[in-house]
Order: structure tokens, then C-alpha cells, then sequence
């Protein structure tokens, strides 16, 4: 399954698009002259947990925006679940940049774990009691169904990420899609997260995470996917994360300390 | 103050004022968490050049041509703000900035090339309106109300003020979920099918329409203060959307309310002899509520101060 962009040209993907839950075919993104994203193929394995790997600036998260219909690509094709993504939407969750938003927005940690419920509730629909409950659940599962009366600009870092990912859990999707969950998040808070995500793992679901800490990526995720505006790799940890494709994904920005360190940890 | 006297005199005012302020508050509150809230400056300028137009084309002051044009010139305007901000990529005041002076310029320029000093267009008209004249002269007291005749006579501001709070109304509550969910979270309400470029839009064209019944009724000065003051005063009275809604209302009702009252009779019990601009003493005590509240509100501190928790 391991792709270099070295042999590119030739798809040597074993799953096809129909039972891949997010398959991605020649997207090129682009902000202004030059491409965040060019001419990108990922085919995510199902009922995996994919880490979306690369340097800064090399179009992880531009990738996954992409991917979710948020920025327009300039051109390829996205399916999810083998049909066009308007048609699945409901089964997609999605986890933004904690940073993405202003937390000091007038709302309760309550009211943006039930937003997750809005494709249910539909324009007009009433918050009934089971969705009360639900979206309850879901805050207990990542540890804050104390903070439900909150105001969101209250909590702490760590906090509003797990908020944000009791949303994506109210969506009851088959396919949750993560930019940097762990990004600037408490010990606590990454090991609750990685929890959760593990136990979405066990119960069928696919999760795909925009990752940066590459000492992790051996410990939580099964899969990688390796970019740098264009994909370096594709595959199975064992395959795909090797000393050699790191090199090729970061260049000279990766010290070959941690290169070496990388590649005796992976044995 | 008897009915005979309050209802042909300041019924009507009041309630075109107090309409006004409401209308412009309920998309405010949006704005203000867009940190777009100076578009509402923004329309009220631009209407200028669009009033113009409508003046030149048909030949006279009437109001529905000039209203479309209003409209039309705040259409104009959002959609080149929109297009200055990506084309230029730059931020969204700064587009606006060069935008609604540019066509607040044109306007300017239009009414002075072009023969209209024979006609009833100026400046200080479109920035103060003129509220105090909205006067209901074919009622004698409360039971005009029900009176066909006399409610034939009202002035024609007030049903178009009362049908533009309809629309708004009735906008903000049909929208309401898609416009709070993308307003904290633009990405993550597409992912759920929200059109949130024409549901941002469509509510700046809410707002158009809000400034331009407004403008129309009261002047510009009401405009951009009640797009701003009461959401931003409501915001520090509490941490919750819905009630910050219910508190903006409430504060547009006491402006209008107060604003009007001490601009007719505060000089008076000051011992002056004139009433002064009921629009500018309404925009002042939208601005003192603003401050009161700044000062005294319970929820003025910027969160982000991580809790001890």
C-alpha cells in the first residue's frame, strides 16, 4: 500500500473508492499563486485511525477543509462512503481548530455539544428531553458533564477541545474527521481524548486526525498519511511512517536526531 | 398628558421610533458577533448615491423609488465589500471603509453635478430624519385607534416601519439555528450543509432593509447607533445568546422611549425653551445605556481568563 511520490502515477490502492469512507482523487487547493494542497489521492482505510502527518504550512488542515466542502478546491473529487459528499453528510463529524473560533461567544458548553444535533433538529425543531440526555452522554464520555452550564470563554484549553469533540460524538457519524485535537491540550486532556477516539475505533468508526507530535503517531494511530503540498505516503504505520518518508515529507526541517530517534522507536 | 393630546402627537413617533430601534438591534446582534457591525454605518451611507439615482431617474421625491434605490445602492455595496475582501484579501473593515466612502462620494458628487437644489434633498435631513413630524393629525385620542377614517391619515412611515420589523422578526426566527451555529462557527456549520456565505448574506440584506426603513423614517444617526449600541450593551448583561436577544430589545425600547421623551420636554425641564432632535437624544441614550452597562454589566469581562477550575 505504500506510495512514494517517487512512484506516483501508478494507484496501488487495495481498497476502492466505494467502500472507502473519505476518498480523495486530484485535489489541488489553492489560497492565492501557489497550491496549499496540489494534486492529492488518499483513499482512508475503513474502521481505522488515520494520522494526517506533515510539516507547517504543508496543507494537513487545508486538506481536510477540503475534503469536508469548508474552502473549494481548485480541482479533484471527494467521496464519502462511494457517493458525493453532499449526499453523506450525515455521517461525517467534524472537530475544527480549537483556535478557529471565538470562545468568548455568548453560549453554554450545553448549547454547542446540542449544535451537533442541529441536522436532526432541522430549522425549527424543539430541544426535547432525549436530545437533552443525549448531548449529556455525550459530555460524560469526555469528562465534562460538570461544565454543561458553563460559558465556553470559562474553560481552559483542554476543556473547550473535549466540548468540541462531545459535538462531533452528538453527530453520531461513521466517519470523524479531526484537525490538531491535541493541539496545546492538557496531559489529561490528551488521554482522555485518545480514549474516546480509540473506543469510536472499537465500535466501527473511522477516524481521521490532522496530528503534529510525531513521537505519538506509532502510540495512537494505525494509519498515516504523509504531506507536503503534494502526498509523500500512504499506508499502514509500519509501512508508510519510516525514516525515509519522514525525510521526504519535512526535507531538511526535521533534525536526523529525531529521525533516528522515530525510526528506533518503530523497531 | 391626555390621549387627545399624546396620540396625534407623539403615539406615532414613539412607536416609529421604537420600531426602528428594534429592527436595527435584531439583526445588530449578529453583526456585533461578526464583528460586522459596522456595516450598518456602511448602508447608511451608501444609500446616498442609491436615493439619488432614484431622484434622477424619476423626477421627484417619492418614496418607493427612492427606498429601491436605497435598497438597490445597499445591495451594490455589500456585494463589493464582499468582492474588495477576497479580490484584495484584505479585512473586512478596511473593505467597507473604502467602499461606502467611495460611494458616499459618488453621491455627494451626483447631487451636486446634477439639478436637484430645487428639491428637498440635503444632508442634515438624511442624518437626523425627522421623527418629530410623523405626526397623526386626523386622531383626537385613543378611539382613532379603531377608527377607519382616521387610521387612513397615519403616517405611511409607520406601517412600513411595522411591516420591516415583521420581516426581520420573522427572518431572525426561522434562521435562527443556522445563524447562531455559524456566527460561533462558520467551518463546522458547513460540514452540517449550512450555506453560510448566502445565509451571511442574506442577513446583511436583512439588515439593508432595516437601515433603509430606518433611514427612511428616522435618519441615519438611529441607524448606526441601534445596530451597535443595544446588542453590545445586551451582550454584557449576560452569557447566553437568547437572552442577550431579549436584553437588546429591551434596550432599543428604552433609547426610543426615553430618548424621545427627553428630547421633547428634558430642555423644557431644564428650563430651555426648544425640544431638541428626538433621533439624536435617542442615539445619546443608547450610547448611556452602552456605557452603564460597561461599567455595571454582570458579564463585561472578556472570557478567555481561564476559570480556576
Amino acid at each position: 500500500m505504500l506510495e512514494l511520490a517517487a512512484n506516483q502515477g501508478v494507484s496501488v490502492a487495495e481498497i476502492g473508492i466505494e467502500s472507502s469512507p473519505l476518498a480523495i482523487r486530484g485535489l489541488t487547493v489553492s489560497y492565492g499563486q501557489k497550491p496549499a494542497v496540489f494534486s492529492v489521492d488518499m483513499t482512508v482505510e475503513p474502521g481505522a485511525m488515520t494520522a494526517i502527518i506533515g510539516p507547517n504550512g504543508a496543507g494537513k488542515s487545508t486538506l481536510l477543509k477540503a475534503a469536508l466542502g469548508i474552502v473549494s478546491p481548485l480541482s479533484g473529487q471527494v467521496s464519502v462512503f462511494g457517493e458525493p459528499l453532499e449526499k453523506q453528510r450525515a455521517r461525517i463529524a467534524y472537530v475544527p481548530q480549537r483556535a478557529s473560533v471565538d470562545w468568548d461567544f455568548p453560549t453554554r458548553v450545553i448549547d454547542v455539544v446540542l449544535m451537533g444535533l442541529s441536522r436532526e433538529l432541522g430549522l425549527l425543531g424543539r430541544v426535547r428531553a432525549r436530545h437533552m440526555s443525549r448531548a449529556m452522554d455525550c459530555l460524560n464520555r469526555v469528562g465534562m458533564r460538570d461544565f454543561a452550564d458553563r460559558q465556553i470563554g470559562q474553560l481552559s484549553g483542554g476543556q473547550q477541545q473535549r466540548v468540541f469533540l462531545a459535538r462531533a460524538l452528538a453527530q453520531d457519524a461513521d466517519l470523524y474527521l479531526l484537525d490538531e485535537p491535541f493541539a496545546g491540550v492538557d496531559a489529561a486532556t490528551e488521554k482522555a481524548i485518545i480514549a474516546v477516539l480509540k473506543s469510536l475505533k472499537e465500535a466501527g468508526k473511522t477516524v481521521v486526525a490532522v496530528h503534529h507530535d510525531l513521537a505519538t503517531v506509532t502510540d495512537y494511530f494505525d494509519h498515516v498519511f504523509l504531506i507536503n503540498t503534494r502526498k509523500v505516503a500512504e499506508g499502514p504505520v509500519a509501512e508508510a511512517f519510516t525514516a525515509e518518508t519522514l525525510q521526504s515529507a519535512y526535507g531538511g526541517r526535521l533534525a536526523t536526531a529525531q529521525i533516528d530517534q522515530i525510526s528506533r522507536a518503530l523497531g | 398628558m391626555s390621549g387627545e393630546e399624546f396620540v396625534p402627537l407623539s403615539l406615532t413617533p414613539l412607536l416609529i421610533g421604537t420600531f426602528a430601534a428594534i429592527a436595527c438591534a435584531l439583526p445588530g446582534n449578529f453583526l456585533v458577533l461578526r464583528k460586522q457591525a459596522l456595516i450598518g454605518d456602511a448602508i447608511s451611507h451608501v444609500v446616498l448615491p442609491g436615493i439619488v439615482v432614484a431622484f434622477l431617474l424619476t423626477g421627484a421625491i417619492s418614496t418607493w423609488p427612492m427606498m429601491l434605490g436605497a435598497a438597490g445602492a445597499s445591495v451594490v455595496a455589500v456585494v463589493m465589500i464582499e468582492a474588495v475582501r477576497r479580490l484584495g484579501q484584505i479585512e473586512p473593515g478596511a473593505a467597507m471603509g473604502v467602499v461606502f466612502t467611495t460611494m458616499f462620494a459618488a453621491g455627494v458628487l451626483l447631487l451636486e453635478q446634477t439639478d436637484t437644489s430645487t428639491v428637498h434633498l440635503d444632508v442634515e435631513h438624511a442624518l437626523y430624519g425627522n421623527l418629530e413630524s410623523l405626526i397623526w393629525l386626523d386622531a383626537t385620542g385613543w378611539s382613532s385607534l379603531f377608527d377607519p377614517e382616521a387610521l387612513a391619515g397615519l403616517p405611511p412611515e409607520l406601517p412600513r416601519i411595522a411591516l420591516t420589523l415583521l420581516v426581520v422578526s420573522l427572518f431572525m426566527w426561522l434562521f435562527w439555528r443556522p445563524l447562531k451555529i455559524s456566527t460561533f462557527d462558520e467551518g463546522f456549520a458547513r460540514t452540517i450543509g449550512v450555506r453560510t456565505g448566502a445565509l451571511g448574506f442574506a442577513l446583511v440584506i436583512i439588515a439593508a432593509i432595516a437601515a433603509v426603513a430606518a433611514f427612511d423614517a428616522v435618519g441615519s444617526i438611529i441607524v448606526i447607533a441601534m445596530f451597535i449600541c443595544p446588542p453590545a450593551a445586551a451582550r454584557m448583561m449576560t452569557n447566553r445568546l437568547e437572552t442577550q436577544i431579549t436584553w437588546s430589545v429591551v434596550f432599543a425600547i428604552v433609547s426610543a422611549v426615553s430618548g424621545y421623551v427627553l428630547a421633547g420636554y428634558g430642555p423644557l425641564w431644564l428650563g430651555a425653551a426648544d425640544a431638541v432632535s428626538a433621533a439624536g437624544m435617542i442615539a445619546t441614550m443608547s450610547g448611556l445605556i452602552l456605557a452603564c452597562t460597561a461599567i455595571w454589566g454582570p458579564c463585561r469581562t472578556r472570557a478567555g481568563a481561564p476559570s480556576t477550575a
